[in-house]
């Protein structure tokens, strides 16, 4: 654009006809065309002017998460049913203050509970890497809108959520790249909560670099939000020379699991070869505590999200359900209102909670919080970044596991332990597995060091090459 | 002995163990973690942010302000300052309630134990355990007289700051908790950390009543809900108290459980029991980082205090040697030290105490004003006092005086000048008096000689009438005794 060879109302425009092509996923669940046109003119005008902003006139799809001022936000769920909020979150106002144009918003699983984006009560998303023949393949969770309309390349980039692999796992699925910044990086207000300690808005892009310019965008502190750091942002464009010559990877030992699949662990083994062939150092590191990460994340998340969900309770906003007395409405607005799934893990949380249980499950919860931060700064002395598959398998077909929620919660498995530690974590599309669907692999970093982060992120890109788009070519 | 006062019921004498939370309301201009006002009095639902309504995706933020007075308010009360902190969530659904949790703080209070003395009318000193306190966030209001089928709610008080100040049960009578109320009340208003205003619900008390045979083990408790003045703090007390007893006497057992005092039939209401009692699955609040308060903030929060109530009691008993209990009762009143002060420059300051404690705070009690609104001045009370001091006019006089005083504000002098009531020192108009009263009693006289000398009082009583009350009643006994004997030995 800054060449003059595309005006942003070109770009809008093509993004707007290829959402329209790509309806049939269900990837946008509230489209913006009309303000995303208006948008795009005033940015060619600032173009024009020579006023044109760091990101004037990119379209960004973002998840339903996000209050958008004035557009429907329902974070997939039935209960925010015609809820418009009045505010921007942090996030998304730093991205239209940098020129950024908002085009549509995504699909997800309800309040971001799931991992295939079948909880969602605007029904689930299709992945675009689904065979034409076949069922329905999805597109991994929570942000599985963002994801698959980004693998479509129906928008350039999109924002997600990431509490426990929720930006990770769908980018994985999808083919694209998807970051999860240090917890704080980024402001959590106006963002609709699920585990307050967990949540973290990113980037879902089609490139590093794209990923490393949305997050140059939307990180920084917040006074709004308690938890963000108020830490300077490095310059992250600056760290994709791609060169990482002794740099120091380390291949966790306790994430080789038996029951890995074979495409998975010799893309893994793959990813290692890349590195080391880049001049980088290759070492074995532990972290114990691994085994204890799953549960724990099964204990916090629910019981914050218990409590977070509480204010949806008919009285001020979002949809209602008559009831005899406030007991009445309460129970009928939040059982009609909620999906099994996010039912189920308000029930787990506030079990967790309760009185006589509290020790046993939350309280020691936290403790192995605490030892998987340890084991993993005391890996950090020894190695720059970490490197793992980003789920255990490809995407699998709708259906598959909505019967069976441990199976389903299994696909958090990698991905969770960077998220109890706060740590950056991104998922790289690395290869395509038998069935010639994506898989990606995982680089962790150390807390509010994207910069190397995004440095491998950005060698290991180099290394994978070209892969082919859903729709076949590349 | 406590000297506290007991129940004696049918079966004999019953011990009362209560201990107070207390709810003050910080004075802060903002809440306690959004920017809305705190005003008393808006517009229903003016003063509400987006935190506070509970919007989706809004986060809480601490106001600085408000720990700033929890810690000054701990300080004051000798209490450990903890330097770790932390913001729980208590989790129950009500209308009133959008967040659907009450941010408090449950396992890491910013202020622990300290205490508090409270003297109370008959001399005695007790010194009450502070067990903790606490910041946490007020609910809303439902109104419910708006419209006959629907309730509305009412977030303007929706997460105003709240001190919540725990005692132990140290309290053993409704005297006892009424005095410690005013008593804290009176530190918060000295140290400007809640206006204490009880009708505006800026101060109102939770009491925990049980009872027991002297020295016993502790009975089953019973908390009082919301009481929201002195006065019906202490009936309720001791209304609840009465009732337990009469319950334990008939052979039954207490039932814990939370009651509400209906101040119209003065009796408690069982309003909910243990059984249905709420589990409110605390749990550290994810969007607050722990509080750490660092020595250097303590310590400039230490020096913004004021001169304390204690230390200004201590003053009073010692500069002006003030009764232990005059001096409580005067700092237990928004201003009262210093009005004391102004009025006694100069002048006995024990007297001085004593009218304002009795006569002053009296007639205010009566017209139900606060000191702030006395239509006696300091410097007029001051004045009232000096005149009886210099023999102006005597005590009983002054009693009238101050009435005049308190009703109309004028000056005790031109009173005294308009109505004629200088005291009377001149001894031949005294003697003229006492002259006329023994000619005109001679059956009385005849008494007195026969060995009634009580008949003497009677005199005096006779000559003060016949003056008016304006005769120096000391002049009158002394010449009275004096013509008396004379007149027996001629």
């Amino acid at each position: 654009m800054a060449a003059g060879d595309c005006s942003a109302v070109e770009l809008v425009e093509a993004c707007i006809a290829a959402q329209g092509a790509a309806a049939d996923l269900n990837a946008v669940v509230a489209a913006t065309a009309e303000q995303a046109r208006a948008a795009a003119r005033h940015a060619d005008q600032r173009r024009h002017r020579n006023e044109a902003r760091p990101l004037e006139g990119i379209p960004v799809a973002v998840k339903d998460i996000f209050c958008t001022r004035g557009v429907a936000t329902t974070a997939g769920s039935r209960i925010l049913d015609g809820f418009v909020p009045a505010y921007e979150s942090t996030v998304g106002a730093k991205l239209w203050d940098a020129g950024a144009i908002l085009l549509g918003k995504t699909n997800m699983d309800e309040f971001a509970m799931g991992s295939s984006n079948e909880t969602s009560w605007w029904g689930p998303v299709r992945n675009p890497w689904s065979p034409a023949a076949g069922p329905s393949l999805v597109p991994g969770g929570s942000s599985g809108g963002s994801a698959a309309i980004v693998a479509a390349r129906a928008v350039p980039a999109a924002l997600g959520t990431d509490t426990g692999g929720s930006i990770r796992q769908p980018a994985s699925f999808c083919g694209v790249v998807g970051l999860k910044p240090t917890y704080g990086r980024c402001s959590r207000w106006g963002i609709i909560a699920f585990a307050s300690s967990l949540d973290q808005a990113g980037p879902l892009t089609r490139s590093v670099a794209d990923a490393a310019l949305i997050l140059q965008h939307i990180a920084g502190f917040d006074p709004k939000d308690s938890t963000s750091a108020d830490l300077p942002v490095p310059d992250l464009h600056a760290a994709l020379h791609g060169d990482v010559k002794g740099l120091r990877v380390g291949i966790p030992a306790e994430y080789r699991l038996d029951t890995l699949p074979v495409a998975v662990g010799d893309l893994w083994e793959q990813g290692i070869a890349w590195f080391r062939a880049a001049g980088a150092e290759l070492l074995d590191v532990s972290l114990p505590h691994t085994r204890y990460a799953l549960p724990a994340y099964y204990i916090v998340a629910p019981a914050e999200a218990s409590a977070n969900l509480a204010r949806y309770d008919g009285v001020r906003f979002g949809r209602r359900s008559a009831g005899r007395d406030p007991d009445d409405l309460y129970t009928r607005t939040r059982r009609e209102g909620f999906g099994e799934e996010v039912r189920r893990r308000i029930m787990i949380g506030g079990y967790v909670l309760s009185e006589g249980y509290y020790d046993a499950y939350y309280l020691r919860a936290q403790q192995v919080r605490t030892r998987i931060a340890e084991d993993f700064r005391t890996a950090f002395r020894e190695v720059d970044v970490l490197l793992t598959p980003t789920a255990p398998s490809s995407a699998f077909p709708e259906g598959a596991k909505t019967d069976d929620p441990l199976a389903m919660y299994v696909n958090d498995i990698f991905t969770v332990p960077a998220s109890l530690a706060g740590l950056p974590a991104i998922s790289v599309p690395a290869g395509l597995d038998d069935d010639r669907l994506p898989l990606g692999l995982q680089l962790i970093g150390r807390a509010f060091d994207e910069a190397t982060l995004l440095r491998a992120a950005a060698a290991l890109e180099n290394a994978v090459g070209t892969l082919p788009s859903p729709m076949g070519s590349a | 002995m406590t000297g506290a006062r007991t129940i004696v019921g049918a079966t004999g004498e019953w011990e009362l163990v209560i201990g107070l939370e207390v709810h003050a309301q910080v004075a802060t201009r903002s809440k306690l973690f959004s920017g809305a006002a705190t005003a008393f009095g808006a517009e229903p639902n003016a003063q509400v942010s987006l935190v506070d309504a509970a919007m989706p995706g809004m986060l809480p933020v601490i106001n600085r302000a408000a720990v700033d007075q929890a810690i000054r308010t701990g300080l004051a009360l000798g209490a450990e300052v903890n330097r770790f902190s932390v913001f729980d969530r208590k989790n129950y659904f009500y209308p009133d309630l959008p967040q659907g949790y009450q941010i408090s703080q449950y396992r890491h209070p910013i202020v622990g134990t300290g205490e508090l003395r409270v003297d109370l009318p008959d001399g005695r000193t007790r010194v009450v355990g502070i067990e903790r306190l606490h910041l946490e966030q007020d609910a809303g209001k439902l109104v419910h007289d708006r419209s006959a089928t629907d309730s509305h709610v009412d977030l303007n008080r929706a997460g105003i700051p709240l001190m919540e100040i725990v005692s132990r049960p140290d309290l053993r009578d409704w005297e006892e908790a009424g005095a410690y109320l005013r008593k804290l009340r009176a530190l918060l208003r000295a140290i400007g950390s809640c206006d204490g205003n009880m009708e505006e619900g800026s101060l109102r008390a939770d009491a925990n009543v049980s009872v027991r045979r002297p020295g016993a083990s502790l009975g089953t408790r019973c908390e009082l809900k919301n009481l929201n003045s002195v006065r019906f703090l202490m009936r309720a007390i001791e209304v609840e108290a009465r009732r337990q007893v009469a319950v334990i006497e008939a052979g039954e057992a207490v039932r814990q459980e939370t009651r509400l005092y209906d101040p119209q039939r003065n009796e408690t209401r069982a309003m909910r029991s243990k059984e249905d009692a709420h589990d409110y699955r605390y749990f550290p609040d994810p969007d607050l980082l722990p509080l750490r308060l660092s020595e250097a903030r303590i310590e400039q929060l230490r020096d913004s205090l004021p001169e304390l109530p204690d230390e200004i009691r201590e003053r009073l008993i010692g500069e002006y040697g003030l009764t232990p209990y005059d001096a409580s009762v005067l700092v237990a009143e928004p201003g009262a030290p210093g009005f004391f002060e102004a009025a006694a420059r100069g002048r006995s300051g024990k007297r001085v105490a004593n009218w304002i404690v009795t006569n002053l705070f009296g007639a205010l009690n009566e017209a139900g004003r606060p000191l702030a609104e006395s239509p006696v001045s300091a410097e007029t009370l001051g004045q009232l006092v000096g005149l009886i001091e210099d023999g102006t006019i005597s005590d009983r006089i002054a009693r009238d005086v101050f009435e005049e005083m308190f009703r109309t504000g004028a000056s005790p002098q031109s009173i005294v000048d308009a109505r004629g009531l200088r005291q009377i020192q001149d001894t031949d108009a005294i003697d003229a008096a006492i002259d006329a009263a023994l000619a005109a009693n001679p059956g009385q006289l005849e008494q007195y000689h026969a060995g009634k000398t009580k008949v003497l009082g009677w005199f005096v009583g006779q000559v003060m009438k016949a003056t008016r009350g304006q005769a120096n009643p000391a002049l009158v006994n002394a010449r009275l005794r004096q013509k008396l004997d004379a007149d027996g030995a001629g």
